[in-house]
């Protein structure tokens, strides 16, 4: 029982079993429907505010390298997209998305929130989708308003990964959550045992069932044949605090393997953007973490999954242009919009340039944000799931102007 | 026919019984504490003095004020050096010093927290308290207020349970945490002395609504509620004064208020001068509301008894609270006393902290082995996996604090999350893992179900039996 069980394995197993499958979204008809779109999206939130100036460096303009005098300091022709923009030296591992088409970044993009800086409502507002706080809008997110809209959903079509709840999927449409963290182990004897228990309560039995296929889904063996070693190894270093960069790299690979499948929409967060102090350094893990996703959703997707697939990740807000004297940078709000994927017209910087001169900054001090994120996501939806611009407008992103097709897909 | 309901064809006998008052309305059964013999007994406990509290005591806020202005001082100092590029190192070791305080802290009592639910005689209390800030949920906007948030509790709440639900919504609405939490710190009437200055300085004024909206739609009248858009904006007028200094618990500053009457359900509040007491007024009519009645009487039939509370339940109590003018104890009376409320079908999923804290109970974890951990261990094996099963301690996401559905907590993330708990922690919770066969008894009591005293006894090792005892439905739900 330690190899993976499929969804027919698992399908067949429930059935053996007796138990109430009704309750179980995996099993319901609507699942194996034919879906009208075999196109994916997936939506990372950058927590903590991602400078953008650093991660697309803006080579081209005169006063980047005066501004930024520890942080612009590396100059590397390799790392150059085109004669104005090069990239991070940390995402070195996406030039081969770039050279691919498979990457693109839309500059001096923000969400409508300004003034304030704080991450707590930056992050609110941009999860939600509204024009200012959520309070005062409702309290479910984007993401999960965009599902309602969406034809022949079901139990499986949209995951929210990872421990932390999301507002951008919370709300009435049903998103599947799951922590590749909550990952199970347990002994053979253990699981039937269990399922006895639960012959009486199939709510229980259900999600027992989907807990241990989803444990399998990664790799990893969640039921051993005995109570013994390997399985006391497994239960330990599941709860194990888990290394960042492996938890980040299994959320990833889980997304990947249930896009690859019946997935359509999945959404995460990278955090750790916060760079006040010693950017140089402290910027180059979540860096690391952000291309090392990106691969591995390409490499874990396959090829037929990927090239239906586009990636936006998007951050509460940008950071100022000049460096504190932290050698970091503090909240702004222009900031940049990275986008991947197989489906994606790529191997272009997107929007406008607004300039580093002091008089175009916005309150002197942030990049000017020239157009709203939010537009950039809804071409995205748009694109991909054919949703009418009314429902986009007023439901999804209630007050944006969609304006003209920025032809975000191939 | 007292104490009996006829379902379709046969009659069942309903009543109090101290298993099901421990698993239902406390903390769960334990090896070392005994259930509570009677309704009676419930309510005078809840009456007197908060016996957990002193044994496993949590500050109050007034008490940890300075840890507050602290921190304050420090961001603003280091903010204002980074500006003038005199920033100097140690300031911020002094930052990193002062939040890990906080976060020590917030451990400690989330420790206290839970060994309250271990060893209280007194279990409804932990659960009312739990359910009262969810009723008032806040969630701290930075690291000194999301860490403190437990002393939020402690003085809005917690002295108000036993008491009268205005006394409670007062408390909570002058509580730092409230004001801060719902942006009541940045609303200025717009005809105010203050608002005037102001606008001679070219500065922003402007009414928050947040907290006004909030109040009514679920402090008190509820979502469906018979208030309108302009009772919200009335009420955020009248509200207009409160604000959060951070040296003081409250602030009242007359400069910011409002001036004028201002008309909330119809009722007429404050004239030109402006007064504290105009606040007291309105939140003790909506405190009293006959829709605000019928509100806390479903959430709190849905909280302790099911989903879907029979009306007549829901009704009991609300027409108690609206007798006495809102009295809590006499509202859980008439929950208590109603048979409705000792239903034998099956019966709430636990929540995490629920599951947990009655975990530890049955396990009769002793206050040394966790007093002892270190910041890590918390982190591991209690904080983390909380957070796992859907419920981050003292940090729900919106004012609306958490689900009540228990299909919400029956996700297989939840599950997968409360299994691997159960095999991974009661170990290191306990010197020696209890056999078994003897812990369904301490779990589940005497009666326990025949499938569970199997499963128990049938598991390869202690690990697996313990884990199969705690997953079971009868210790996953509030009773079966």
């Amino acid at each position: 029982m330690a190899e993976n069980l499929t969804r027919r394995a698992f399908l067949t197993k429930s059935t053996a079993l007796g138990c109430s499958a009704a309750a179980s979204p995996f099993l319901t008809t609507a699942s194996f429907a034919s879906l009208p779109t075999q196109n994916r999206v997936v939506v990372i939130i950058l927590r903590g505010g991602m400078d953008g100036l650093d991660v697309l460096r803006p080579w081209g303009d005169d006063r980047f390298s005066s501004i930024r005098p520890t942080l612009a300091k590396s100059f590397d022709e390799k790392l150059m997209l085109d004669q104005f923009h090069g990239l991070h030296p940390r995402l070195k591992p996406m030039l081969p998305l770039w050279r691919a088409g498979e990457l693109a970044f839309v500059r001096a993009v923000s969400t409508p929130y300004r003034n304030k800086r704080s991450h707590f409502d930056g992050q609110d507002i941009l999860e939600a989708g509204t024009p200012g706080l959520p309070s005062e809008y409702g309290r479910d997110g984007w993401l999960n308003r965009m599902l309602q809209g969406m034809q022949h959903t079901h139990g499986e079509t949209a995951y929210s990964i990872g421990t932390q709840p999301m507002l951008l999927s919370s709300g009435q449409a049903d998103f599947f959550n799951w922590s590749p963290d909550a990952d199970v182990a347990l002994s053979a004897q253990g699981l039937e045992l269990l399922q006895r228990l639960y012959r009486q309560d199939p709510e229980m039995h259900s999600a027992l069932m989907q807990a241990v296929s989803l444990s399998e889904s990664d790799g990893d063996s969640a039921i051993f044949e005995t109570a013994g070693e390997d399985m006391t190894m497994a239960v330990q270093n599941n709860m194990a605090p888990g290394k960042a960069r492996l938890a980040t790299r299994r959320v990833a690979e889980f997304a990947a393997g249930r896009l690859a499948d019946d997935a359509r929409v999945a959404c995460f967060s990278i955090g750790g953007w916060d760079t006040h102090a010693n950017q140089g350094v402290s910027l180059n893990r979540p860096l690391s973490y952000l291309a090392d996703t990106l691969n591995t959703l390409k490499s874990g997707m396959g090829s037929h999954a990927w090239q239906r697939t586009t990636v936006v990740a998007m951050t509460e807000f940008g950071r100022t242009v000049r460096e504190n004297g932290t050698k970091g940078t503090d909240h702004g709000t222009g900031g940049t919009m990275v986008l991947s994927g197989g489906a994606l017209r790529g191997g272009r910087i997107l929007g406008q340039w607004p300039g580093l001169a002091e008089e175009d900054l916005f309150e002197r001090r942030d990049l000017m944000p020239v157009d709203d994120v939010r537009r950039w996501a809804a071409w995205v939806m748009r694109s991909s799931f054919g949703l009418e611009t009314s429902f986009l407008e007023q439901t999804v992103f209630p007050g944006l102007e969609l304006g003209d097709d920025p032809g975000i897909l191939l | 026919m007292k104490n009996s309901v006829r379902f379709a064809e046969m009659e069942v006998v309903l009543q109090f019984d101290p298993h099901l008052a421990e698993i239902r309305f406390g903390c769960g059964l334990s090896p070392k504490v005994s259930a509570p013999a009677s309704v009676e007994a419930m309510l005078s406990s809840l009456a007197g003095p908060d016996q957990a509290a002193l044994a496993f005591p949590i500050s109050e806020t007034k008490d940890v004020l300075e840890l507050n202005v602290e921190f304050r001082r420090i961001k603003r100092k280091i903010s204002q050096a980074k500006k003038q590029g005199n920033f100097e190192p140690e300031d911020k070791e002094v930052l990193n010093n002062v939040t890990r305080k906080l976060r020590r802290l917030r451990e400690t009592w989330l420790n206290q927290a839970l060994m309250r639910g271990v060893w209280t005689e007194d279990g409804f209390r932990e659960r009312l308290s739990h359910f009262w800030f969810d009723h008032f949920s806040v969630r701290g906007k930075d690291p000194a207020f999301a860490n403190l948030t437990a002393t939020y509790v402690e003085t809005a709440i917690r002295p108000n349970i036993a008491g009268k639900f205005g006394d409670m919504l007062l408390d909570v609405v002058l509580h730092p945490h409230m004001i801060r939490f719902l942006d009541q710190q940045n609303s200025i009437g717009p005809e105010s002395d203050f608002a005037q200055k102001r606008r001679a300085q070219g500065k922003p004024v402007g009414l928050n609504e947040n907290l006004a909206r909030e109040i009514l739609e679920l402090h008190t009248l509820g979502v469906g509620g018979p208030y309108s858009q302009k009772d919200v904006r009335q009420l955020a007028e009248l509200l207009t004064g409160l604000t959060s200094p951070q040296n003081v618990l409250f602030g009242y500053k007359a400069d910011r208020a409002e001036p004028g009457s201002k008309v909330v359900l119809g009722k007429s509040y404050g004239g030109p001068q402006v007064q504290l007491q105009d606040i007291r007024n309105v939140l003790n009519d909506l405190a009293v509301h006959p829709v605000t009645a019928r509100h806390l009487a479903r959430k709190l039939a849905v909280h302790f008894v099911s989903d879907r509370p029979p009306d007549a339940l829901v009704e009991a109590i609300s027409v108690r609270y609206l007798e006495t003018g809102g009295d809590l104890v006499e509202s859980y009376s008439a929950m208590l006393n109603h048979p409705l409320a000792w239903s034998r079908k099956k019966a709430n999923f636990k929540r995490p902290l629920a599951f947990i804290m009655s975990a530890m109970r049955a396990l009769a974890v002793p206050e040394t082995v966790t007093g002892g951990w270190k910041p890590m261990h918390f982190e591991r094996n209690l904080a983390h996996p909380m957070a796992l099963m859907g419920q981050n301690w003292l940090a729900p996401l919106g004012p609306d604090g958490w689900a009540e559905d228990d299909e919400h907590w029956l996700s297989p993330q939840g599950l997968g999350a409360r299994l691997q708990w159960s095999m991974a922690t009661p170990p290191k919770l306990v010197d020696a893992l209890p056999d078994p066969r003897s812990f369904v008894v301490d779990a589940l009591g005497a009666n326990a179900a025949e499938d569970v005293i199997f499963a128990a006894q049938a598991a390869e090792t202690r690990n697996v039996g313990v884990a199969m005892v705690l997953m079971s439905p009868a210790f996953q739900r509030h009773g079966v």
